[in-house]
């Protein structure tokens, strides 16, 4: 077990007078709006907020194992992969060859987290809660590579990038990390800094296909 | 634009995702205590400028964030290759200019972009160093 200090970053809310959680885009919706699905809508968007983000960094075997009895999910084992439990609710992706971004449901991370520290034990390692530091963006729809043709210059043809491929790249001059979980689905984790950003920029780069919001 | 290789995502990226570091394979001192200043001058600030084979530090800055070696021609600008940290060019303005030897039959030639013999000191120099 590490001495590393752990704290639950989520608070608990158990009066009516706590401070609500807010995502790092309910400005955005209140400044730049949210226009809703129309009959020709060809993209939509929608933010997966307050979901539990752990990068993860290590050794690749003990990082799996660790990961296969706490979350029972084991690494991808390439580069650039992608893999996700059966109901896709949980995820673990490839940064870096010595780093990975593990994606869970909102509320899940710290006892995750706490459980990998024990089955971790003094291995080499480090686990960052960063959940509230980063938000996902889902975009779907038939022009959502459209969409994404005219914000990265990542070749994201079906060819080469496949469903379980996810890359950290340049995406409107900011960082994100693009993912494709299913074949309608296209994931952008993007920072807490520069949402209102990509938010709008999606916006309108989507308006052409009359982008939507949802959610 | 660069089309770059980085071993670590095994794939092509847009150069936009990079940022060169500068000259690969510099060696810190083993003992930097008993260096002379002008040793301790070459290490921190001298650099290699060569016309043609130069090996490269970059970094995946946007990627993998990662630390690799480019061989790169700086006359043409083509990418010979790229290799992880710790490991050694395949591709050196020794290697080539032996090539150059045996095709030509025993004679140097020297033609646009390619260093000619006397020029690769530097460069053989350079690999030396380069076991880091
Ligand atoms: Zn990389």
């Amino acid at each position: 077990m590490s001495n590393a200090q752990q704290f639950d970053t989520r608070p608990v809310v158990d009066n009516e007078s706590e401070i609500a959680v807010e995502s790092p885009l309910a400005f955005s919706r209140h400044r730049s709006g949210a226009p809703k699905a129309k009959a020709d809508t060809r993209v939509t968007v929608r933010e997966r907020a307050f979901l539990g983000h752990l990068v993860l960094r290590g050794g690749a075997i003990v990082l799996d194992e660790a990961l296969r009895e706490v979350v029972g999910l084991g690494l991808p084992g390439e580069p650039l992969g992608l893999v996700q439990d059966e109901g896709g609710k949980r995820s673990i992706q490839w940064i870096s060859p010595d780093e990975w971004l593990l994606i869970v449901p909102g509320g899940e991370e710290f006892d995750i987290e706490r459980r990998l520290r024990e089955a971790l034990g003094d291995a080499h390692f480090s686990i960052s809660n960063v959940g509230g530091g980063q938000t996902v963006l889902e975009l779907s729809g038939e022009a959502a590579r459209e969409v994404l043709m005219k914000s990265v210059s990542y070749d994201v043809h079906p060819s080469h990038f496949p469903v379980g491929k996810g890359v950290t790249t340049v995406f409107a001059k900011s960082t994100v990390v693009l993912r494709r979980p299913s074949e309608e689905r296209w994931e952008l984790v993007i920072r807490r800094s520069f949402a209102d950003y990509l938010y709008r920029w999606i916006l309108d780069a989507g308006a052409e296909y009359t982008i939507g919001v949802e959610g | 634009m660069f089309h770059i290789y980085c071993p670590h995502c095994a794939e092509h990226r847009e150069e936009e995702e990079f940022h060169p570091k500068g000259q690969a394979h510099i060696a810190r001192p083993m003992d930097p205590e008993a260096c002379s200043d002008e040793e301790w001058g070459d290490y921190l600030f001298f650099r290699d400028n060569p016309r043609g084979i130069h090996h490269e530090l970059w970094v995946h800055a946007v990627g993998c964030r990662k630390f690799f070696n480019i061989t790169r021609n700086t006359v043409s600008y083509e990418i010979l290759e790229t290799y992880k940290v710790g490991e050694q060019p395949t591709i050196t303005a020794e290697s080539l200019s032996q090539d150059k030897k045996m095709t030509a039959d025993g004679v140097t030639v020297a033609d646009g972009g390619l260093q000619t013999e006397g020029e690769s000191d530097s460069a053989v120099n350079t690999s030396k160093e380069a076991k880091v």
